[in-house]
């Protein structure tokens, strides 16, 4: 019999940015801002990405770390949406065919001096999830998920 | 083999959930092979063949007493295999990082509009 386990991971980040929250929340909603910080950094190849910013609404994206990184996907979809406030969702991670997780995540922007700055409150819980099949069967897969969190890692010490 | 073949093979003793969760179990101290062995419906000597991986690359480290098998997490070993659960953080870092980014050059297109092409 094949075990499956499920490991559950919080974290919270902060940060202040010298914007209004309307500026922040835009960078979310508006799709040509979200292409540039969503999907990126280096070696970072996007395959795929549909956009629907609203409560139910899901955002796709496929993509590889790598030519030879293994396919990746991140699917997103929209719970509570709050304009200038905040937004909750949920999405789910596969690499190369495998289940990777599932998270809930909040993400709340909070107003200080007078609107001129704003506090990003993110607040995220990961279910991180083993393969699906037994582990023979697994082992390709696997390898390709090794390979792309080697480059991660080296790339970001 | 490869040059990475250190960290492949840490990742590689990760990729598991069993081996996951056995190392999860020893951060929060030493213990027995039997008692690692415990919560999984799986046999021993499967336990023994993960302990051997986990050993291999340096995760944990293990030492027989008389009839007991003490295993041990290598203190090194711990910040490598958290690494694994801050994938998610170390993603959304980077891209907070980015949207600061993306709305400080916005600010500088719109007051120096010449000096940012």
């Amino acid at each position: 019999m094949t075990l499956h386990t499920a490991i559950h991971k919080s974290f919270v980040l902060e940060r202040v940015y010298p914007h209004a929250p309307a500026r922040l929340f835009n960078a979310f909603k508006d799709p040509a801002k979200k292409a540039r910080w969503f999907v990126g950094g280096e070696g970072f190849i996007v395959d795929g990405a549909t956009w629907d910013f609203r409560v139910g609404g899901w955002e796709r994206f496929k993509f590889r770390f790598g030519e030879k990184g293994p396919p990746m996907t991140n699917d997103t979809v929209f719970m509570e949406i709050v304009e200038n406030q905040r937004i909750v969702f949920a999405y789910s991670m596969t690499i190369g065919g495998n289940p990777l997780s599932v998270s809930l995540t909040t993400v709340e922007f909070v107003a200080q001096d007078g609107g001129k700055k704003t506090l990003l409150r993110f607040s995220e819980h990961d279910t991180f999830l083993d393969g699906n099949d037994g582990l023979d069967s697994r082992r390709e897969g696997t390898t390709g998920l090794l390979q792309s969190l080697a480059n991660e890692l080296e790339k970001f010490p | 083999m490869l040059q990475q073949s250190k960290l492949d093979s840490l990742f590689h003793a990760l990729s598991d959930g069993t081996r996951r969760a056995m190392v999860e179990r020893l951060i929060t101290g030493p213990a027995s092979v039997s008692e690692l062995a415990e919560p999984f419906d799986v046999s021993l000597s499967a336990i023994v063949q993960h302990l051997q991986l986990l050993e291999e690359c340096g995760l944990v480290k293990t030492a027989k007493e008389g009839r007991v098998r003490t295993v041990n997490l290598q203190p090194g070993a711990l910040a490598a295999a958290e690494k694994w659960f801050q994938q998610h953080r170390e993603r959304w870092e980077r891209r907070l990082d980015r949207l600061g980014d993306l709305l400080d050059e916005e600010d500088e297109k719109e007051t120096k509009p010449r000096r940012k092409s």
